[in-house]
Parts: structure tokens; C-alpha cells; sequence
């Protein structure tokens, strides 16, 4: 029998006229000889898209924090942290496990000291994190871009700073990648301690009841008071106030938001109140991005009113023809007790409905965490976190160094600092900045170049086939098990019509798919359609009321995603694969969500 | 007080498997608990105990004649055993016997509206011993048999299927007296079966008890039961009423002779094949009343059903499902002294005290 293994990553082959992607990321992101006996798979849940050089800083300071929380602070028994690599433009990782027993008992000691503190104290350390994570929002807003004038202001000499504005210029940067570092630290602070008390949670309910879908566990945990819920909440709201101040008729599928912007404008005292309605729900809460927070170019609905404008006619619609779209918590809550109670009642021993309610408990417990670091870290920081760099480029622009302010996400964060130290000095001297000649042909080069990989299909996995894989970082985050792999080293057997997942939402339903490889054409997806995309975000919650299913490439089922089409009743085949590869727009598919399969049927 | 050579279904719960089976004795606890089984009556052990002390076999009554033999001898075996089943088949049973079969059958035909009603003809074992229930043939179900003598006829096949040699020998091996053996025999209105499976109240594969799982096919369960066709397959969640379904390419079934007599193996239409063989309503109905049959039994259930044209479903016979029981006794979770201990013992990995 031969041995079997994914393609090794020494043997990807170049993509033609890609070549020297490698400059746009960090030498220590490329795969080494040895990493071909290593077991690498491809993040496509974070990662689905091409990284351009300046977003790889998403994955270099996530692995940075999250390796340093579950190694170096709680002390995690079984795993270290997770190495990644990035290839053709796109990221592979790995979790390290700890295989020594003698050191996993060493490190099971401290495990039970630091994890123990944290999940004694919970809410009030949850508390304090939410207190710090707004902090952080509030210093990430604070951050300025220096205004490099003629001469600086006369305060600067009053004032007795003695430092001038070009300094700033660097300082400031640098700060936002520390915060953008510290808010990763605290994200991942409670993240795995979070996922433990889950995989406790799912590991006994599959024991117990091995039929169980796996969205069960995460119905049995939810909570109401969600703050990724709130934006949906929002738009409703405003979809209301609509209604109620008789300007229905602006709001027509398929209408571009700058004309519904203007028509409102010229509508008066009523326009005007429902304008001022949207500036008031916007800040926060329109810090969602429409993707994960992970791409530069996922834009926020503050950023681009496309997805909240995509949902608001349906909502109008729906609240003209007299439906309440409030969310039922009460009668969602009382459904989520009485699943609850009832597999409770399953069990057979005192014993285990015991250790039922102990292991249920722990998960309401970090639940409030776990649904809302979301909105915290990757919508509403990171939001801002891409706006202030693209502001440090619009000076960079300004300055004649970069075309275009968005061009300096096609510099990696270190060459920023660079570039930017070029435009103090000039500043400084009364020169020139010789960026222009420098830059300009790199970034239209890499434009290029990521144009190119974006056409490349890169492997699930990589490297050698894993003999167990007990991770549960794994597990939870990216849904991947030994069957996963199994399904991925299996690939080929089928004809291609059939596409298999995980079961993330129940129902079946035959629709008219639509394949959307950028989450930006969202706004493009239209009544009843089929949506199929490498990966679903929170942020896409309100298109769900107008679409017949959703299907991911990557994706758990205990994602924010999959909870939502659950709460759509919508059926949803997530952790695909290969879905956006082997479907094309316009066929007809058939979505079971209760088996995890979707079959093209015509 | 002796017991009669037929009791109804109505007449008997699920503490009268010595005189009516275990089969019988469900049917009748199943009717207590207002769950529609088709109307019959059970031919008590009484009834075959009273024949085979009556018919000999070369001037011997039957328990004698087969006490007296030697398991060690297979010819002589073959043919003193062959020579029990005839004279159980051909010879007329006691008097008492036949008529008592013969009125309630007359009292069913009058009950259903058809004088010559098709009944099945199932053995009813009062034995848990399941390999001695395979050996005996306690198995046997005679489908679509129609008119008195047809009905006492298939009732005495029943019977002669304890003297197979198999299960002879297995007896004479164990020194289970012939005196201690008893058998049943449950006639039941036939159900004109649109279709019909069974179902168990808790995964067949995994044990789980959070789900109802239902095979189903075209026609009669005999079907599914010999395994002649692969059934679809509803998994029903009792919680969530989620459902995995599993609709199979149906090819063969079941179905009452022409003639209206017996049953016959053949093709499915082809337009039914691929078509779930019960409605989502049914499955619902169906997923209800396991629900209660386990309630009322408190313990898991394997059930035979059917459902007829009019979409009227029927429980053909219930019992308690026992290849999980024993599984349900391994080590459980238990609670931990702070709930956070719980991810300690999963995420702790191995640790010294675990050698």
C-alpha cells in the first residue's frame, strides 16, 4: 500500500508569473525542506483570499498572541502554539503538540494554577477584559497622522514639546501595529480557556448522544443578549423608522446606496431625521466587516453602506407588510432550556445529568465572551485599525511616495515604517522623498503578482498525514478532524457533483447558486439564491432573511455563522472544502443541512 | 383453574408471557396503553401443551416419545424428530382445541367485516433465550392465510418448528425437560401494508437515545425484516424532531398473493422505487407513538410496524431493544468538584497518577 500523503509543500509548483511572491511576506513565513514531514493545512476559514503583503501582519500577530496565551501563559498540557507558513500567497498552519508525558504533567500543574484562576474568576476577569478591549478601541481611535506642513504649529515651540511632527509620524504608526499587537493578546487572553470549556461541553454530548447534530451543543449554550446581533438590530431598527416616516419607497433592492443617500436628502424634515438616525447607529455599531476583520479590503459597512443597504429594502418590506422582525429572545431562550432540559433528561444516572449541568454551566459561563470578542476585536478595532493605516497612506500618497492611500497595504508593515522614515526625512531636509521611484514599481508589481495567485487552488492540506489529531484548538476553531482528513484525502473518488461538509444548519432546499469569491460583491446575492463562498461572516447576518442556503468552504459549527442560519431557520453546509471550486454560478444545487451534503443537480 | 386455548389480545398485559408469548402479551400491553394494534387473539401454551400430550408418535405422547431420545444419535434424531412434525401437521389436534381456534378466528372474520379474513400466523416464544429461540424456528410468521382450517393449519406448523432437529438436540444437550416447553401462537387481522418497517426508539448503530430510527420500504415488513430489500432510513430526533433521511432505491417487496392467499416476492414499480415510502406525517406519527411505547415500557423499544392505504399506522409488536442495555452500564461521567475540573481531565493529557 503506498503511504499516503498531501502534496509535500517542496513540491508546489511556482504559478507562472507569480514569481517572487515571496518578498511581500516575512522570511520566517516560508516553508522550510523539513516542513514537507510536518502535517500543514490551509487556513481558509481566516484566510480565504490571496494576503497582500501589508494584511500578513493578520497572521503573523494572531499566531504571536495565541501561541504566547496557550503556551507561555496558561500553560496548555497537549499543545504549544500553531507555526504558520504562507505559499503562493496563502496561509498554511500547524498546531505543535506536546508529546513528552513527563512534560505534560509538569505543564499540567501550572495548567490547573493559571487556567484555574481564570475560569474561578471569570466574570469578573470578563469584565475587566471588556474594559480593556474598550480602552484599546478608544487609544486606536486616538491615534492622529501627523499633518507635516510647512512649519509645524507655534504651540509645538510654546509648548515646550521640543520634539517636531515628523517624529510622530513613525511613533504614531508604531503604535497602531503595538495596539493592533495588544488587542491580539487579549483576544486570545480568554479565546482557548473559552473553546476548552466547549470542547468538555461537545466531547461528552457525542459520547452521550451520538446522533446529536453537532449545532446542538451550540443551541444548548447561546445566549440572547449577543452583541454580534446588535448591527442586524440596527438596520431593523432603521428599516423601521422607514417605514414609520413614510420613506418606503426609497429603499428598492438593487438600488445603490448613494442614491438612496440622496433621494433621503432631498425628503426633508423626514429624510433628515432618518439620516441622523443612521450617523447615531453607525458608530459602533456599523464596525462590522463584511468579511472577518482579516483583509484590508473587507471594508466595514461604516466604510461601504453596500451589505447594510443590500438588506434594509427586504426589512422595509417585511415591517411595511406588518412583520416583527424582533428578534424572539424570550421564545428562543425558552426553546434553548427546553432542548436543553430534555437531553438532560436522556441520561441515564443522577451522575451524568451532574456532570451535564456542571459542563452546560461552564459553557454560559464563557459564552458571553465567545459570541462577543467578535465584535470587539476583529469588527470594531479592526475597523478602525485599517482606517488609521490607510490614513498613514493617504500621507504616503499625499507625499507623492504611493499613487493611491491603499497602496500601502501592498507594502509589508516593516517597509511602512520605511517608507515613512523617507517622508520625515525629506520633510526634515527639504528634499525629496525618493520613495516614489522605489515603491511604485514594487506595489504595481505585487498588484500583479496577487492577481495572478488569486487564480491558484491551493491544497486543503499539505505535507504528512497526521496519525491523530487531538487539538483542540483545531477542532474548535477550523472544525477539523481525523474524518476531515480522511474526506480530504478521499477527494477524488466522486464525480465532483457531490460536495460534503458539516451539517451546520438543518433543512433541505434546491436553489440557483451564487459563487461570491469576494465577500465585497455580498450586495450582489439576490431573493432565494443559494450562497456559496469560501467562508461566512457574522457581518453577512441580515442578507440571510433573503437567501435559500448558505455554503462555506471552511467553517465550523459553532461559528457566529452557522448560529445565524440556524436562527433564519436556513439550511447551511459549512467546512466544505472545495465548494467555491467545484461550483459554478447559476447551477442548480440541492443544500441538505441536515446531513452536511450539497449536490449540484443541473 | 386452567387457562383456555385462546385469549384476545384484550384479554392479556405484559404478565402473561407463560400462557400467550411474548409476542401475545405486548400486543395486549400495547392495546392497555391505547396504541392501535390490528384485532386478534393469541393460541395459548395451554393449547400446546394439551396437543402434544394428546397426539403419540408410536403409542407415545410427544414429550415422552422425544425425552426418551439420544442427541447423539443424528439419523435417529432426523427421523424421530421428522415423525413429530408430521403427526403435529396432519394429525387433528384435540377437539377443545380446534374449536376454540376455529370460533375466534369466526369471531375476528365477524369483527373485520370479512368472513374469510387474511390473519398473520406468528409464533410467540415464552423463552428469553434468544439462541434457543433461532434453533425452535420461534421466528416463523405466516402472512395472508385465510379461512379456519388455513389458520389451525399454520398454527400447527408452528408448533412442529419446536421439533426441528436443531432445536431438539439443542434441549436434549442442555437437559431442558420437554415438560417445561411451551409456545404461543398469535393470529392477528392482516394489514393490507402500503408500507411497513420497524423502528427503534434508540439508534440500532450508536445506542443513542435521543433519537427514533426508522426503516421503512414498500409493502409488507417481511421485507425489510429478511433483509430482501435496503429500507429508507429516518433518523428522528426526539428533542428536536430533526430529521436524517435516507431514501434507499427500493427494488423488491412484499405483497399478498393474487390469489389472496400467502405472499409473494417481486418487483417494485419502478415510479415507487426512489420514492420515500412514508410521508413526513407518518413519520411523525410513527416517531409519537414510539415515543409512548417507550414510556409506557420505560426502557428502549424494537418495533414492528405498518401503515395501511388509508395512512392508518399500526404496531405489529413491540419489545425491549437489548443489544445497547448492556453497553449503558459502562462508566459514566460524574460530577467534578469544581466544573472547570472537567476541562483539567480532558485537556490535562496524560499525567504520572495514570501511569
Amino acid at each position: 500500500m503506498p503511504e499516503r500523503s498531501f502534496p509535500l509543500p517542496s513540491q508546489i509548483e511556482a504559478v507562472p508569473g507569480a514569481e517572487g511572491w515571496e518578498a511581500m511576506y516575512p522570511y520566517f513565513s516560508r516553508f522550510q525542506p523539513e516542513d514537507d514531514q510536518r502535517f500543514w493545512f490551509y487556513n481558509s476559514m481566516h484566510f480565504p483570499e490571496v494576503m497582500p503583503a501589508f494584511d500578513a501582519i493578520t497572521s503573523e500577530i494572531p499566531y504571536t498572541a495565541i501561541g504566547a496565551n496557550t503556551a507561555r501563559l496558561f500553560s496548555f498540557p497537549t499543545t504549544l502554539g500553531i507555526e504558520y507558513r504562507i505559499i503562493n500567497g496563502r496561509v498554511y498552519i500547524t498546531a505543535n503538540p506536546v508529546l513528552d508525558e513527563a512534560e505534560q504533567g509538569k505543564r499540567f500543574a501550572h495548567f490547573q494554577e493559571r487556567a484555574g484562576h481564570y475560569y474561578g474568576n471569570w466574570d469578573r476577569i470578563y469584565g475587566e477584559w471588556q474594559q480593556r478591549i474598550e480602552a484599546l478601541i478608544a487609544d486606536i481611535e486616538a491615534v492622529e497622522v501627523p499633518e507635516l506642513g510647512d512649519l509645524d504649529p507655534l504651540e509645538v515651540v510654546t509648548g515646550g514639546r521640543g520634539i517636531a511632527s515628523n517624529h510622530y509620524v513613525r511613533e504614531n504608526f508604531h503604535r497602531c501595529i503595538d495596539l493592533y499587537s495588544k488587542m491580539w493578546h487579549h483576544h486570545t487572553e480568554l479565546l482557548m480557556l473559552g473553546y476548552g470549556a466547549y470542547v468538555v461541553f461537545f466531547e461528552f454530548c457525542k459520547q452521550a448522544f451520538p446522533e446529536m447534530g453537532d449545532q446542538m451543543v451550540a443551541r444548548m449554550v447561546a445566549g440572547m443578549d449577543v452583541t454580534m446581533y446588535r448591527p442586524d438590530d440596527e438596520l431593523k431598527k432603521l428599516a423601521r423608522l422607514a417605514v414609520e416616516l413614510d420613506l418606503a419607497d426609497l429603499f428598492v433592492e438593487g438600488t445603490e446606496p448613494a442614491k438612496v443617500l440622496s433621494a433621503l436628502g432631498e425628503r426633508g424634515d423626514a429624510g433628515a431625521r432618518w439620516l441622523a438616525a443612521l450617523e447615531a447607529a453607525k458608530d459602533p455599531w456599523f464596525n462590522v466587516s463584511v468579511g472577518d476583520g482579516f483583509y484590508h479590503h473587507h471594508l466595514s459597512w461604516a466604510d461601504d453602506l453596500t451589505v447594510p443597504f443590500a438588506a434594509l429594502p427586504r426589512y422595509v418590506e417585511q415591517i411595511a407588510a406588518g412583520e416583527d422582525l424582533t428578534r424572539p429572545t424570550e421564545r428562543l431562550a425558552e426553546e434553548r432550556d427546553r432542548i436543553a432540559a430534555e437531553y438532560r433528561a436522556l441520561l441515564d444516572t443522577e451522575d451524568e445529568k451532574g456532570a451535564f449541568d456542571q459542563m452546560l454551566g461552564l459553557c454560559r459561563l464563557v459564552f458571553p465572551y465567545i459570541e462577543s470578542h467578535k465584535f470587539y476585536c476583529e469588527h470594531w478595532f479592526t475597523t478602525r485599525f485599517f482606517q488609521k493605516i490607510r490614513a498613514f497612506g493617504a500621507l504616503l500618497a499625499e507625499r507623492g511616495v504611493l499613487l493611491e492611500a491603499d497602496d500601502v497595504f501592498h507594502l509589508r508593515h516593516v517597509e511602512v515604517e520605511d517608507a515613512l522614515a523617507d517622508v520625515m526625512l525629506a520633510w526634515a531636509s527639504g528634499g525629496t522623498e525618493l520613495g516614489a521611484r522605489h515603491w511604485q514599481p514594487i506595489v504595481a508589481e505585487r498588484k500583479r503578482i496577487l492577481e495572478t495567485l488569486s487564480g491558484w487552488s491551493p491544497p486543503p492540506a499539505l505535507g504528512a498525514v497526521p496519525e491523530a489529531l487531538n487539538d483542540p484548538a483545531v477542532k474548535m476553531l477550523w472544525g477539523i478532524t481525523q474524518e476531515t482528513i480522511e474526506t480530504w484525502l478521499g477527494g477524488e473518488d466522486d464525480d465532483g457533483s457531490t460536495v460534503r461538509g458539516y451539517a451546520a444548519s438543518p433543512g433541505v432546499v434546491e436553489g440557483i447558486a451564487r459563487v461570491l469569491l469576494n465577500v465585497n460583491d455580498i450586495g450582489q446575492i439576490r431573493e432565494g439564491e443559494v450562497l456559496v463562498c469560501p467562508v461566512t461572516a457574522p457581518s453577512w447576518g441580515p442578507v440571510f432573511g433573503k437567501i435559500a442556503a448558505a455554503v462555506s468552504d471552511i467553517g465550523g459549527t459553532m461559528s457566529h455563522a452557522a448560529i445565524v442560519a440556524r436562527e433564519y431557520g436556513m439550511p447551511a453546509v459549512v467546512g466544505t472544502g472545495v465548494a467555491t471550486t467545484r461550483i459554478k454560478t447559476g447551477d442548480r444545487v440541492r443544500v441538505d443541512g441536515d446531513r452536511g451534503v450539497v449536490t449540484v443537480v443541473g | 383453574m386452567t387457562t383456555p386455548s385462546v385469549l384476545h389480545f384484550r384479554d392479556v398485559g405484559i404478565g402473561d408471557v407463560p400462557t400467550v408469548g411474548g409476542k401475545g402479551a405486548s400486543l395486549g400491553e400495547l392495546l392497555r396503553a391505547g396504541i392501535r394494534v390490528p384485532p386478534g387473539f393469541a393460541v395459548t401454551t395451554a393449547a400446546f401443551r394439551q396437543t402434544v400430550e394428546h397426539l403419540t408418535v408410536h403409542g407415545e405422547p410427544i414429550p415422552v416419545r422425544v425425552a426418551a431420545l439420544d442427541p447423539t444419535d443424528a439419523d435417529g434424531l432426523a427421523a424421530a424428530t421428522a415423525e413429530v412434525r408430521a403427526v403435529l401437521e396432519s394429525a387433528p389436534p384435540p377437539e377443545e382445541v380446534a374449536r376454540a381456534v376455529t370460533a375466534a378466528y369466526a369471531e375476528l372474520c365477524e369483527e373485520c367485516g370479512d368472513p374469510t379474513l387474511p390473519v398473520a400466523v406468528r409464533s410467540s416464544a415464552t423463552s428469553e433465550d434468544s439462541a434457543e429461540a433461532s434453533f425452535a424456528g420461534l421466528q416463523d410468521t405466516y402472512l395472508w392465510v385465510r379461512g379456519a382450517e388455513s389458520v389451525l393449519e399454520h398454527v400447527r406448523r408452528c408448533w412442529a418448528s419446536l421439533y426441528s432437529v436443531e432445536s431438539v438436540t439443542y434441549r436434549l444437550r442442555r437437559g431442558v425437560p420437554e415438560t417445561d416447553l411451551g409456545m404461543a401462537v398469535v393470529v392477528q387481522r392482516m394489514v393490507d401494508a402500503r408500507s411497513s418497517g420497524v423502528m427503534f426508539t434508540r439508534s440500532p448503530l450508536s445506542g443513542d437515545k435521543s433519537v427514533v430510527a426508522i426503516d421503512a420500504s414498500w409493502g409488507l415488513g417481511s421485507a425489510v425484516v429478511s433483509g430482501d430489500v435496503t429500507p429508507d432510513s429516518f433518523v428522528v430526533s426526539k428533542v428536536t424532531g430533526e430529521m436524517k433521511r435516507t431514501v434507499a432505491a427500493k427494488t423488491r417487496w412484499h405483497r399478498p398473493d393474487p390469489s389472496g392467499y400467502g405472499v409473494v416476492e417481486t418487483d417494485v414499480p419502478a415510479e415507487l422505487q426512489d420514492q420515500p415510502s412514508i410521508s413526513d406525517d407518518e413519520i411523525a406519527e410513527l416517531v409519537a407513538t414510539a415515543r409512548r411505547v417507550e414510556a409506557h415500557y420505560r426502557c428502549p423499544q424494537d418495533i414492528e410496524w405498518a401503515v395501511d392505504d388509508a395512512g392508518e399506522v399500526f404496531l405489529l409488536q413491540s419489545r425491549p431493544e437489548t443489544v445497547w442495555a448492556d453497553k449503558d452500564r459502562a462508566a459514566k461521567a460524574a460530577p467534578a468538584a469544581r466544573p472547570f475540573d472537567h476541562v483539567f481531565n480532558l485537556l490535562g493529557g496524560k499525567r504520572p497518577s495514570e501511569g
